[in-house]
Protein backbone atom coordinates (compact mmCIF):
# COMPACT_ATOMS: atom_id res chain seq x y z
CA UNK A 1 0.00 0.00 0.00
CA UNK A 2 1.16 3.52 -0.74
CA UNK A 3 -0.03 6.38 1.43
CA UNK A 4 -1.20 9.24 -0.78
CA UNK A 5 -2.26 12.70 0.35
CA UNK A 6 -4.84 14.45 -1.83
CA UNK A 7 -5.32 18.13 -1.03
CA UNK A 8 -8.46 19.85 -2.24
CA UNK A 9 -8.29 23.38 -3.58
CA UNK A 10 -9.68 24.73 -0.30
CA UNK A 11 -6.93 22.98 1.65
CA UNK A 12 -8.91 19.96 2.87
CA UNK A 13 -6.55 16.99 3.12
CA UNK A 14 -7.41 13.36 2.46
CA UNK A 15 -4.83 10.72 3.33
CA UNK A 16 -5.61 7.26 1.96
CA UNK A 17 -3.84 3.98 1.28
CA UNK A 18 -3.81 3.10 -2.40
CA UNK A 19 -3.05 -0.35 -3.78
CA UNK A 20 -0.01 -0.45 -6.07
CA UNK A 21 -1.11 -0.99 -9.65
CA UNK A 22 -4.03 1.42 -9.41
CA UNK A 23 -3.63 4.93 -10.77
CA UNK A 24 -3.53 8.05 -8.58
CA UNK A 25 -6.92 8.92 -10.12
CA UNK A 26 -8.42 5.53 -9.15
CA UNK A 27 -7.13 6.01 -5.61
CA UNK A 28 -9.15 9.23 -5.37
CA UNK A 29 -12.30 7.98 -7.06
CA UNK A 30 -12.50 4.72 -5.11
CA UNK A 31 -12.20 6.71 -1.87
CA UNK A 32 -14.85 9.25 -2.93
CA UNK A 33 -12.42 12.17 -2.69
CA UNK A 34 -13.92 15.32 -4.21
CA UNK A 35 -11.99 17.31 -6.81
CA UNK A 36 -11.08 14.61 -9.31
CA UNK A 37 -13.96 14.00 -11.71
CA UNK A 38 -12.30 11.45 -14.02
CA UNK A 39 -15.11 11.48 -16.57
CA UNK A 40 -13.43 8.99 -18.91
CA UNK A 41 -12.40 6.51 -16.22
CA UNK A 42 -8.72 6.71 -17.07
CA UNK A 43 -8.76 6.57 -20.88
CA UNK A 44 -6.69 9.78 -21.12
CA UNK A 45 -9.62 11.30 -22.99
CA UNK A 46 -11.13 13.93 -20.68
CA UNK A 47 -8.49 15.85 -18.68
CA UNK A 48 -10.84 16.00 -15.67
CA UNK A 49 -8.36 14.20 -13.40
CA UNK A 50 -5.86 17.08 -13.40
CA UNK A 51 -3.59 17.37 -10.31
CA UNK A 52 -0.48 19.28 -9.26
CA UNK A 53 2.28 16.94 -8.15
CA UNK A 54 4.21 18.09 -5.09
CA UNK A 55 7.67 19.32 -6.14
CA UNK A 56 9.46 16.66 -4.10
CA UNK A 57 7.63 13.93 -6.07
CA UNK A 58 7.88 15.22 -9.61
CA UNK A 59 10.78 13.03 -10.61
CA UNK A 60 9.37 9.84 -9.06
CA UNK A 61 6.03 10.23 -10.86
CA UNK A 62 7.80 10.29 -14.24
CA UNK A 63 6.96 12.42 -17.22
CA UNK A 64 3.81 12.69 -19.28
CA UNK A 65 3.27 11.06 -22.68
CA UNK A 66 2.70 13.16 -25.79
CA UNK A 67 -1.04 12.43 -25.60
CA UNK A 68 -1.25 13.47 -21.95
CA UNK A 69 0.81 16.57 -22.71
CA UNK A 70 -1.52 17.72 -25.45
CA UNK A 71 -4.64 17.07 -23.34
CA UNK A 72 -3.15 19.07 -20.48
CA UNK A 73 -2.31 21.88 -22.83
CA UNK A 74 -6.02 22.64 -22.99
CA UNK A 75 -6.98 22.10 -19.35
CA UNK A 76 -7.46 25.09 -17.07
CA UNK A 77 -4.80 26.57 -14.77
CA UNK A 78 -2.04 24.29 -15.95
CA UNK A 79 1.33 24.60 -14.17
CA UNK A 80 4.73 23.02 -14.73
CA UNK A 81 3.85 20.28 -12.20
CA UNK A 82 0.44 19.48 -13.71
CA UNK A 83 -0.34 15.85 -14.52
CA UNK A 84 -3.35 13.76 -15.42
CA UNK A 85 -3.67 11.57 -12.35
CA UNK A 86 -5.00 8.61 -14.35
CA UNK A 87 -1.61 8.43 -16.05
CA UNK A 88 0.37 8.07 -12.80
CA UNK A 89 0.60 4.44 -11.70
CA UNK A 90 0.90 3.90 -7.97
CA UNK A 91 3.83 1.80 -6.77
CA UNK A 92 5.61 1.38 -3.45
CA UNK A 93 8.02 4.06 -4.66
CA UNK A 94 5.15 6.57 -4.44
CA UNK A 95 4.46 5.90 -0.74
CA UNK A 96 4.03 9.40 0.72
CA UNK A 97 3.03 11.11 -2.54
CA UNK A 98 1.26 14.46 -2.23
CA UNK A 99 -0.98 15.85 -4.98
CA UNK A 100 -3.12 18.98 -5.00
CA UNK A 101 -6.32 19.54 -6.92
CA UNK A 102 -7.10 22.55 -9.13
CA UNK A 103 -10.08 24.76 -8.32
CA UNK A 104 -12.22 23.08 -10.96
CA UNK A 105 -11.86 20.32 -13.52
CA UNK A 106 -13.94 22.02 -16.20
CA UNK B 1 -38.35 17.09 6.94
CA UNK B 2 -35.39 18.85 5.38
CA UNK B 3 -34.25 17.55 2.04
CA UNK B 4 -30.88 16.46 3.47
CA UNK B 5 -32.67 13.89 5.61
CA UNK B 6 -34.95 12.60 2.86
CA UNK B 7 -34.98 8.91 1.96
CA UNK B 8 -33.58 8.75 -1.56
CA UNK B 9 -34.31 5.58 -3.48
CA UNK B 10 -32.26 5.01 -6.63
CA UNK B 11 -33.50 2.46 -9.18
CA UNK B 12 -30.66 1.12 -11.30
CA UNK B 13 -27.13 0.66 -9.94
CA UNK B 14 -25.19 1.54 -13.09
CA UNK B 15 -22.87 4.41 -13.90
CA UNK B 16 -25.51 7.07 -13.32
CA UNK B 17 -27.17 5.56 -10.23
CA UNK B 18 -23.90 4.64 -8.54
CA UNK B 19 -22.43 8.09 -9.13
CA UNK B 20 -25.58 9.80 -7.86
CA UNK B 21 -25.42 7.80 -4.60
CA UNK B 22 -21.76 8.73 -4.04
CA UNK B 23 -22.31 12.39 -4.92
CA UNK B 24 -25.28 12.68 -2.56
CA UNK B 25 -22.97 11.67 0.31
CA UNK B 26 -20.20 13.96 -1.00
CA UNK B 27 -22.67 16.85 -1.06
CA UNK B 28 -23.71 16.23 2.54
CA UNK B 29 -26.90 14.23 2.24
CA UNK B 30 -27.52 12.59 5.63
CA UNK B 31 -30.78 10.74 5.00
CA UNK B 32 -31.06 7.09 4.01
CA UNK B 33 -30.06 6.14 0.49
CA UNK B 34 -31.22 2.87 -1.07
CA UNK B 35 -29.60 1.75 -4.30
CA UNK B 36 -31.51 -1.01 -6.09
CA UNK B 37 -29.74 -2.80 -8.94
CA UNK B 38 -30.85 -5.67 -11.14
CA UNK B 39 -27.27 -6.85 -11.69
CA UNK B 40 -25.30 -8.83 -9.07
CA UNK B 41 -22.35 -6.38 -9.14
CA UNK B 42 -21.95 -2.99 -7.51
CA UNK B 43 -21.95 -0.10 -10.04
CA UNK B 44 -19.22 -0.51 -12.65
CA UNK B 45 -17.96 1.10 -15.83
CA UNK B 46 -19.15 -0.35 -19.14
CA UNK B 47 -16.74 1.33 -21.60
CA UNK B 48 -13.81 -1.04 -20.87
CA UNK B 49 -16.07 -4.08 -21.54
CA UNK B 50 -15.60 -3.63 -25.28
CA UNK B 51 -12.01 -2.36 -24.99
CA UNK B 52 -9.31 -2.85 -22.32
CA UNK B 53 -11.24 -5.42 -20.26
CA UNK B 54 -12.17 -7.56 -23.26
CA UNK B 55 -8.53 -7.56 -24.35
CA UNK B 56 -7.49 -8.65 -20.86
CA UNK B 57 -5.80 -5.34 -20.01
CA UNK B 58 -8.03 -4.45 -17.05
CA UNK B 59 -9.40 -6.55 -14.18
CA UNK B 60 -12.79 -6.69 -12.47
CA UNK B 61 -11.59 -4.46 -9.61
CA UNK B 62 -10.75 -1.66 -11.97
CA UNK B 63 -14.21 -1.89 -13.58
CA UNK B 64 -16.00 -1.16 -10.29
CA UNK B 65 -16.77 2.50 -9.65
CA UNK B 66 -16.20 1.99 -5.91
CA UNK B 67 -15.21 -1.08 -3.92
CA UNK B 68 -18.19 -3.01 -2.49
CA UNK B 69 -17.35 -1.90 1.09
CA UNK B 70 -17.87 1.71 0.02
CA UNK B 71 -21.66 1.34 0.14
CA UNK B 72 -21.80 0.03 3.70
CA UNK B 73 -19.16 2.52 4.87
CA UNK B 74 -21.23 5.40 3.51
CA UNK B 75 -24.48 4.01 4.80
CA UNK B 76 -25.86 3.31 1.33
CA UNK B 77 -28.25 0.37 1.39
CA UNK B 78 -27.16 -1.41 -1.79
CA UNK B 79 -29.52 -4.17 -2.97
CA UNK B 80 -27.93 -6.19 -5.76
CA UNK B 81 -29.79 -8.68 -7.98
CA UNK B 82 -33.03 -6.87 -7.22
CA UNK B 83 -35.35 -5.31 -9.77
CA UNK B 84 -37.89 -2.58 -9.22
CA UNK B 85 -41.18 -3.76 -10.68
CA UNK B 86 -43.67 -1.01 -9.91
CA UNK B 87 -43.78 2.59 -8.75
CA UNK B 88 -46.83 3.80 -6.83
CA UNK B 89 -46.62 7.59 -6.95
CA UNK B 90 -49.68 8.13 -4.76
CA UNK B 91 -48.20 6.17 -1.87
CA UNK B 92 -44.60 7.00 -2.82
CA UNK B 93 -43.59 3.37 -2.80
CA UNK B 94 -41.62 1.11 -5.07
CA UNK B 95 -42.29 -2.62 -5.23
CA UNK B 96 -39.24 -4.83 -5.72
CA UNK B 97 -38.79 -8.22 -7.36
CA UNK B 98 -38.01 -9.83 -3.97
CA UNK B 99 -41.44 -8.77 -2.70
CA UNK B 100 -40.15 -5.90 -0.54
CA UNK B 101 -41.65 -2.43 -0.77
CA UNK B 102 -39.68 0.79 -0.26
CA UNK B 103 -41.13 4.13 0.71
CA UNK B 104 -39.30 7.09 -0.81
CA UNK B 105 -39.18 10.84 -0.38
CA UNK B 106 -37.15 11.28 -3.56
CA UNK B 107 -36.89 8.69 -6.30
CA UNK B 108 -34.14 8.58 -8.94
CA UNK B 109 -34.67 6.47 -12.05
CA UNK B 110 -31.32 5.32 -13.39
CA UNK B 111 -32.39 2.16 -15.16
CA UNK B 112 -30.24 2.77 -18.26
CA UNK B 113 -30.85 1.13 -21.59
CA UNK B 114 -30.76 -2.42 -22.92
CA UNK B 115 -29.35 -3.84 -26.12
CA UNK B 116 -31.93 -4.11 -28.89
CA UNK B 117 -32.54 -7.70 -29.98
CA UNK B 118 -33.17 -8.74 -33.57
CA UNK B 119 -36.59 -10.37 -33.95
CA UNK B 120 -35.32 -12.99 -36.38
CA UNK B 121 -35.07 -16.77 -36.55
CA UNK B 122 -32.27 -18.27 -34.49
CA UNK B 123 -31.82 -15.23 -32.25
CA UNK B 124 -32.05 -17.52 -29.21
CA UNK B 125 -29.24 -19.87 -30.31
CA UNK B 126 -26.29 -20.19 -27.95
CA UNK B 127 -23.44 -18.02 -29.16
CA UNK B 128 -25.69 -15.17 -30.28
CA UNK B 129 -24.70 -12.49 -27.79
CA UNK B 130 -25.00 -8.84 -26.83
CA UNK B 131 -22.55 -6.60 -25.07
CA UNK B 132 -24.21 -4.49 -22.43
CA UNK B 133 -23.29 -6.01 -19.07
CA UNK B 134 -20.23 -7.50 -17.38
CA UNK B 135 -21.95 -10.90 -17.63
CA UNK B 136 -22.34 -10.43 -21.41
CA UNK B 137 -18.66 -9.52 -21.63
CA UNK B 138 -17.58 -12.61 -19.63
CA UNK B 139 -19.54 -14.82 -21.97
CA UNK B 140 -18.09 -13.15 -25.05
CA UNK B 141 -14.53 -13.38 -23.77
CA UNK B 142 -14.96 -17.06 -23.00
CA UNK B 143 -16.26 -17.68 -26.53
CA UNK B 144 -13.84 -15.87 -28.83
CA UNK B 145 -10.16 -16.55 -29.37
CA UNK B 146 -7.68 -17.91 -31.89
CA UNK B 147 -9.31 -20.11 -34.51
CA UNK B 148 -12.80 -18.75 -33.83
CA UNK B 149 -14.78 -16.72 -36.31
CA UNK B 150 -16.80 -13.88 -34.83
CA UNK B 151 -19.59 -12.12 -36.70
CA UNK B 152 -20.49 -8.65 -35.50
CA UNK B 153 -23.93 -7.46 -36.55
CA UNK B 154 -23.89 -3.67 -36.69
CA UNK B 155 -21.04 -1.36 -37.66
CA UNK B 156 -21.46 1.25 -34.94
CA UNK B 157 -18.91 2.21 -32.29
CA UNK B 158 -19.53 -0.75 -30.00
CA UNK B 159 -19.46 -3.16 -32.94
CA UNK B 160 -16.17 -1.72 -34.17
CA UNK B 161 -14.61 -1.81 -30.70
CA UNK B 162 -15.62 -5.47 -30.37
CA UNK B 163 -14.12 -6.13 -33.81
CA UNK B 164 -10.81 -4.53 -32.77
CA UNK B 165 -10.71 -6.43 -29.46
CA UNK B 166 -11.71 -9.64 -31.23
CA UNK B 167 -8.69 -9.27 -33.53
CA UNK B 168 -6.45 -8.58 -30.54
CA UNK B 169 -7.68 -11.89 -29.06
CA UNK B 170 -6.77 -13.69 -32.26
CA UNK B 171 -10.26 -14.31 -33.64
CA UNK B 172 -11.29 -13.89 -37.26
CA UNK B 173 -13.83 -11.09 -37.45
CA UNK B 174 -16.49 -10.16 -40.01
CA UNK B 175 -18.67 -7.09 -39.50
CA UNK B 176 -22.13 -7.16 -41.11
CA UNK B 177 -23.75 -3.79 -41.64
CA UNK B 178 -27.07 -3.07 -43.32
CA UNK B 179 -26.12 0.44 -44.45
CA UNK B 180 -23.71 0.94 -47.35
CA UNK B 181 -21.15 2.46 -44.96
CA UNK B 182 -20.00 2.13 -41.35
CA UNK B 183 -21.21 4.43 -38.56
CA UNK B 184 -23.85 5.69 -40.97
CA UNK B 185 -26.06 7.13 -38.25
CA UNK B 186 -23.35 8.92 -36.30
CA UNK B 187 -20.39 9.86 -38.47
CA UNK B 188 -19.57 11.41 -41.83
CA UNK B 189 -18.24 9.65 -44.93
CA UNK B 190 -14.58 10.57 -44.25
CA UNK B 191 -14.68 8.87 -40.87
CA UNK B 192 -16.61 5.83 -42.18
CA UNK B 193 -14.00 5.28 -44.87
CA UNK B 194 -11.13 5.85 -42.47
CA UNK B 195 -12.42 3.27 -39.99
CA UNK B 196 -13.14 0.75 -42.72
CA UNK B 197 -9.59 1.02 -44.10
CA UNK B 198 -8.03 0.90 -40.66
CA UNK B 199 -9.97 -2.19 -39.61
CA UNK B 200 -9.24 -3.91 -42.93
CA UNK B 201 -5.53 -3.30 -42.40
CA UNK B 202 -5.97 -5.15 -39.11
CA UNK B 203 -7.63 -8.09 -40.80
CA UNK B 204 -11.33 -7.39 -40.20
CA UNK B 205 -13.59 -8.14 -43.15
CA UNK B 206 -16.75 -6.17 -43.88
CA UNK B 207 -19.99 -7.07 -45.48
CA UNK B 208 -21.76 -3.77 -46.10
CA UNK B 209 -25.34 -3.50 -47.31
CA UNK B 210 -25.85 -6.86 -45.60
CA UNK B 211 -29.44 -7.50 -44.56
CA UNK B 212 -29.32 -10.04 -41.74
CA UNK B 213 -32.32 -12.37 -42.01
CA UNK B 214 -31.62 -15.08 -39.46
CA UNK B 215 -29.06 -17.21 -37.64
CA UNK B 216 -28.20 -20.77 -38.59
CA UNK B 217 -27.40 -23.28 -35.89
CA UNK B 218 -26.52 -26.84 -35.05
CA UNK B 219 -27.31 -28.57 -31.75
CA UNK B 220 -28.57 -25.28 -30.38
CA UNK B 221 -25.38 -23.35 -31.20
CA UNK B 222 -24.96 -20.68 -33.83
CA UNK B 223 -22.97 -21.69 -36.92
CA UNK B 224 -23.68 -18.84 -39.28
CA UNK B 225 -25.55 -15.66 -40.14
CA UNK B 226 -28.06 -15.88 -42.96
CA UNK B 227 -28.48 -12.81 -45.15
CA UNK B 228 -31.62 -11.79 -47.02
CA UNK B 229 -29.94 -12.56 -50.36
CA UNK B 230 -29.49 -16.17 -49.25
CA UNK B 231 -25.76 -16.04 -48.49
CA UNK B 232 -24.49 -17.47 -45.22
CA UNK B 233 -21.56 -16.05 -43.26
CA UNK B 234 -20.20 -18.95 -41.21
CA UNK B 235 -19.22 -18.10 -37.62
CA UNK B 236 -18.71 -19.55 -34.14
CA UNK B 237 -20.20 -16.59 -32.33
CA UNK B 238 -22.23 -13.45 -33.02
CA UNK B 239 -22.34 -10.11 -31.25
CA UNK B 240 -25.46 -8.12 -32.06
CA UNK B 241 -24.71 -4.41 -31.69
CA UNK B 242 -27.59 -2.60 -33.29
CA UNK B 243 -28.36 0.00 -30.65
CA UNK B 244 -30.02 0.32 -27.26
CA UNK B 245 -33.52 1.13 -26.02
CA UNK B 246 -34.26 2.99 -22.75
CA UNK B 247 -35.59 1.00 -19.79
CA UNK B 248 -38.45 3.46 -19.30
CA UNK B 249 -41.42 1.08 -19.05
CA UNK B 250 -41.66 1.28 -15.27
CA UNK B 251 -41.81 5.08 -15.52
CA UNK B 252 -44.40 5.07 -18.29
CA UNK B 253 -46.59 2.64 -16.32
CA UNK B 254 -46.44 5.03 -13.36
CA UNK B 255 -47.77 7.79 -15.61
CA UNK B 256 -44.56 9.80 -15.94
CA UNK B 257 -44.09 11.65 -19.19
CA UNK B 258 -41.90 9.66 -21.61
CA UNK B 259 -40.69 10.28 -25.15
CA UNK B 260 -37.99 7.81 -26.21
CA UNK B 261 -36.88 8.01 -22.57
CA UNK B 262 -38.17 9.64 -19.40
CA UNK B 263 -38.67 13.37 -19.99
CA UNK B 264 -36.69 15.56 -17.56
CA UNK B 265 -35.58 19.17 -17.10
CA UNK B 266 -32.11 20.61 -16.41
CA UNK B 267 -32.35 19.49 -12.79
CA UNK B 268 -33.08 15.96 -14.08
CA UNK B 269 -36.61 16.26 -12.65
CA UNK B 270 -39.47 14.35 -14.30
CA UNK B 271 -43.08 15.45 -14.56
CA UNK B 272 -43.39 14.36 -10.87
CA UNK B 273 -41.63 16.77 -8.46
CA UNK B 274 -40.25 13.96 -6.31
CA UNK B 275 -38.99 11.79 -9.14
CA UNK B 276 -35.83 12.30 -11.19
CA UNK B 277 -34.37 10.39 -14.14
CA UNK B 278 -30.71 10.32 -15.17
CA UNK B 279 -28.36 8.64 -17.63
CA UNK B 280 -29.27 6.52 -20.65
CA UNK B 281 -32.95 6.35 -19.64
CA UNK B 282 -33.49 10.14 -19.63
CA UNK B 283 -34.78 12.31 -22.47
CA UNK B 284 -33.14 15.59 -21.52
CA UNK B 285 -32.86 19.18 -22.67
CA UNK B 286 -29.62 20.13 -24.39
CA UNK B 287 -29.64 23.93 -24.40
CA UNK B 288 -26.73 24.45 -26.81
CA UNK B 289 -28.75 22.73 -29.53
CA UNK B 290 -32.04 24.10 -28.32
CA UNK B 291 -33.66 20.68 -28.30
CA UNK B 292 -34.22 17.57 -26.21
CA UNK B 293 -32.74 14.15 -26.81
CA UNK B 294 -31.48 10.99 -25.16
CA UNK B 295 -27.74 10.44 -24.86
CA UNK B 296 -25.85 7.25 -24.21
CA UNK B 297 -22.53 8.27 -22.74
CA UNK B 298 -20.65 8.24 -19.47
CA UNK B 299 -20.14 12.03 -19.38
CA UNK B 300 -23.91 12.42 -19.78
CA UNK B 301 -24.58 9.99 -16.92
CA UNK B 302 -22.10 11.91 -14.74
CA UNK B 303 -23.49 15.33 -15.62
CA UNK B 304 -27.02 14.27 -14.78
CA UNK B 305 -25.87 12.57 -11.57
CA UNK B 306 -24.46 15.98 -10.56
CA UNK B 307 -27.73 17.67 -11.53
CA UNK B 308 -29.83 15.35 -9.39
CA UNK B 309 -27.47 15.34 -6.39
CA UNK B 310 -27.40 19.15 -6.53
CA UNK B 311 -31.18 19.42 -6.78
CA UNK B 312 -31.78 17.07 -3.83
CA UNK B 313 -29.16 18.65 -1.55
CA UNK B 314 -30.14 22.21 -2.45
CA UNK B 315 -27.00 23.18 -4.37
CA UNK B 316 -27.21 25.39 -7.45
CA UNK B 317 -27.48 23.39 -10.68
CA UNK B 318 -24.06 22.66 -12.24
CA UNK B 319 -23.02 24.61 -15.34
CA UNK B 320 -24.08 22.98 -18.61
CA UNK B 321 -21.47 20.82 -20.29
CA UNK B 322 -20.71 19.98 -23.87
CA UNK B 323 -21.76 16.37 -24.52
CA UNK B 324 -18.87 14.15 -25.52
CA UNK B 325 -17.64 10.57 -25.66
CA UNK B 326 -14.65 8.55 -26.72
CA UNK B 327 -13.79 5.28 -28.40
CA UNK B 328 -10.55 3.27 -28.43
CA UNK B 329 -9.80 0.92 -31.32
CA UNK B 330 -6.30 -0.54 -31.83
CA UNK B 331 -3.94 2.38 -31.22
CA UNK B 332 -6.55 4.97 -32.24
CA UNK B 333 -7.97 7.45 -29.81
CA UNK B 334 -11.26 8.82 -31.06
CA UNK B 335 -12.81 11.70 -29.11
CA UNK B 336 -16.18 13.07 -30.13
CA UNK B 337 -17.68 16.32 -28.87
CA UNK B 338 -21.21 17.50 -29.57
CA UNK B 339 -23.78 16.21 -32.05
CA UNK B 340 -24.03 17.02 -35.74
CA UNK B 341 -27.48 18.67 -35.75
CA UNK B 342 -28.50 20.99 -38.64
CA UNK B 343 -25.03 20.82 -40.17
CA UNK B 344 -24.43 22.64 -43.46
CA UNK B 345 -20.69 22.09 -43.86
CA UNK B 346 -18.11 19.47 -42.96
CA UNK B 347 -14.47 20.41 -42.70
CA UNK B 348 -11.51 18.04 -42.34
CA UNK B 349 -8.42 19.28 -40.52
CA UNK B 350 -5.28 17.15 -40.73
CA UNK B 351 -4.51 13.99 -42.65
CA UNK B 352 -6.62 10.80 -42.50
CA UNK B 353 -3.77 8.87 -44.17
CA UNK B 354 -1.58 9.69 -41.16
CA UNK B 355 -4.38 8.60 -38.74
CA UNK B 356 -4.26 12.07 -37.20
CA UNK B 357 -7.13 14.34 -38.18
CA UNK B 358 -10.37 15.90 -37.02
CA UNK B 359 -13.72 16.35 -38.71
CA UNK B 360 -15.59 19.52 -37.80
CA UNK B 361 -19.32 19.75 -38.42
CA UNK B 362 -20.50 23.33 -38.84
CA UNK B 363 -23.75 25.22 -38.90
CA UNK B 364 -22.93 28.56 -40.46
CA UNK B 365 -19.77 29.60 -38.65
CA UNK B 366 -20.58 27.70 -35.45
CA UNK B 367 -19.08 24.34 -34.57
CA UNK B 368 -21.82 21.75 -33.88
CA UNK B 369 -19.57 18.75 -33.35
CA UNK B 370 -16.06 17.43 -33.82
CA UNK B 371 -14.69 13.93 -34.25
CA UNK B 372 -10.99 13.89 -33.45
CA UNK B 373 -8.71 10.96 -34.25
CA UNK B 374 -5.44 11.09 -32.28
CA UNK B 375 -5.96 14.87 -32.07
CA UNK B 376 -6.60 16.02 -28.47
CA UNK B 377 -6.16 19.76 -29.21
CA UNK B 378 -8.90 19.67 -31.85
CA UNK B 379 -11.17 17.80 -29.42
CA UNK B 380 -10.46 19.98 -26.38
CA UNK B 381 -10.76 23.28 -28.24
CA UNK B 382 -13.68 21.99 -30.31
CA UNK B 383 -15.55 21.22 -27.08
CA UNK B 384 -15.06 24.78 -25.91
CA UNK B 385 -16.15 26.22 -29.26
CA UNK B 386 -19.31 24.09 -29.25
CA UNK B 387 -20.24 25.17 -25.74
CA UNK B 388 -19.49 28.86 -26.26
CA UNK B 389 -21.25 29.02 -29.67
CA UNK B 390 -18.46 31.39 -30.74
CA UNK B 391 -18.10 31.88 -34.52
CA UNK B 392 -14.92 30.43 -36.08
CA UNK B 393 -12.84 31.43 -39.07
CA UNK B 394 -13.28 28.36 -41.28
CA UNK B 395 -10.19 28.95 -43.40
CA UNK B 396 -8.02 29.01 -40.29
CA UNK B 397 -9.81 26.00 -38.82
CA UNK B 398 -9.02 23.98 -41.97
CA UNK B 399 -5.33 24.88 -41.82
CA UNK B 400 -3.45 22.54 -39.46
CA UNK B 401 -0.39 24.79 -39.56
CA UNK B 402 -2.38 27.24 -37.43
CA UNK B 403 -2.64 25.88 -33.87
CA UNK B 404 -6.09 25.34 -32.34
CA UNK B 405 -5.32 27.99 -29.74
CA UNK B 406 -4.72 30.50 -32.51
CA UNK B 407 -7.83 29.40 -34.40
CA UNK B 408 -9.95 30.06 -31.36
CA UNK B 409 -8.17 33.25 -30.37
C1 LIG C 1 -19.90 -2.06 -24.29
C2 LIG C 1 -20.16 -0.61 -24.02
C3 LIG C 1 -19.17 0.34 -24.29
C4 LIG C 1 -19.39 1.69 -24.03
N1 LIG C 1 -18.40 2.58 -24.30
C5 LIG C 1 -18.58 3.89 -24.01
C6 LIG C 1 -17.54 4.85 -24.22
O1 LIG C 1 -16.46 4.53 -24.70
N2 LIG C 1 -17.76 6.14 -23.88
C7 LIG C 1 -18.94 6.54 -23.34
O2 LIG C 1 -19.10 7.72 -23.02
N3 LIG C 1 -19.95 5.67 -23.13
C8 LIG C 1 -19.80 4.35 -23.46
N4 LIG C 1 -20.83 3.47 -23.25
C9 LIG C 1 -22.13 3.97 -22.74
C10 LIG C 1 -22.15 4.08 -21.24
O3 LIG C 1 -21.67 2.89 -20.65
C11 LIG C 1 -23.58 4.37 -20.78
O4 LIG C 1 -23.98 5.59 -21.33
C12 LIG C 1 -23.70 4.42 -19.27
O5 LIG C 1 -23.42 3.19 -18.71
C13 LIG C 1 -25.08 4.87 -18.85
O6 LIG C 1 -25.25 4.74 -17.47
P1 LIG C 1 -26.67 4.43 -16.83
O7 LIG C 1 -26.43 4.32 -15.36
O8 LIG C 1 -27.67 5.36 -17.35
O9 LIG C 1 -27.07 3.01 -17.40
P2 LIG C 1 -26.39 1.61 -17.08
O10 LIG C 1 -24.94 1.77 -16.81
O11 LIG C 1 -26.86 0.72 -18.17
O12 LIG C 1 -27.07 1.14 -15.72
C14 LIG C 1 -28.43 0.86 -15.59
C15 LIG C 1 -28.60 -0.24 -14.56
O13 LIG C 1 -29.95 -0.30 -14.16
C16 LIG C 1 -30.34 -1.67 -14.03
N5 LIG C 1 -31.80 -1.73 -14.12
C17 LIG C 1 -32.58 -1.63 -15.23
N6 LIG C 1 -33.88 -1.73 -14.88
C18 LIG C 1 -33.93 -1.89 -13.55
C19 LIG C 1 -34.99 -2.04 -12.60
N7 LIG C 1 -36.26 -2.03 -12.96
N8 LIG C 1 -34.66 -2.18 -11.30
C20 LIG C 1 -33.37 -2.17 -10.90
N9 LIG C 1 -32.33 -2.04 -11.75
C21 LIG C 1 -32.60 -1.90 -13.05
C22 LIG C 1 -29.59 -2.32 -15.16
O14 LIG C 1 -29.50 -3.70 -14.93
C23 LIG C 1 -28.24 -1.61 -15.08
O15 LIG C 1 -27.40 -2.26 -14.17
C24 LIG C 1 -20.64 2.11 -23.50
C25 LIG C 1 -21.65 1.17 -23.24
C26 LIG C 1 -21.43 -0.19 -23.50
C27 LIG C 1 -22.52 -1.18 -23.21
S1 LIG D 1 -9.64 10.23 -16.14
FE1 LIG D 1 -9.97 11.10 -18.10
S2 LIG D 1 -8.02 11.83 -18.63
FE2 LIG D 1 -7.69 10.99 -16.67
Amino acid sequence: MAKITYIEHDGTEHVVDVKPGLSVMEGAVKNNIPGIDADCGGACACATCHVYVDEAWREKTGSSSAMEESMLDFAENVEANSRLSCQIKVSDALDGLIVRMPESQH
Amino acid sequence: MSDLAAHVVILGAGHAGGTAAALLRQYGHTGPITLVGAEPLPPYQRPPLSKAWLKGEADADSLALKPLEFYAEHDIDFRPSTRAVEINRGERTVRLSDGAALTYDKLILATGARAIALPIAGADLAGVMFLRTAADAELLKATIGPGKRLAVVGGGYIGLEVAASGRALGAEVVVLEREPRLLARVACETLSTFFRDYHEQHGVTFDLGADVAGFEGQDGRVTGVRLADGRIEPCDAVVVGVGAAPNDEIAAEAGLETARGVVVDLEARTSDLNIFAIGDVAHRPMPIYDRMFRMESVPNALEQAKQVASAITGRPAPAGECPWQWSDQYDLKLQIAGYAFDVDQILVRGDPAAAKFAVFHLKGDQVQSVEAINSPPEFMMGKQLILSRRPVDKARLADPSISMKEVAA
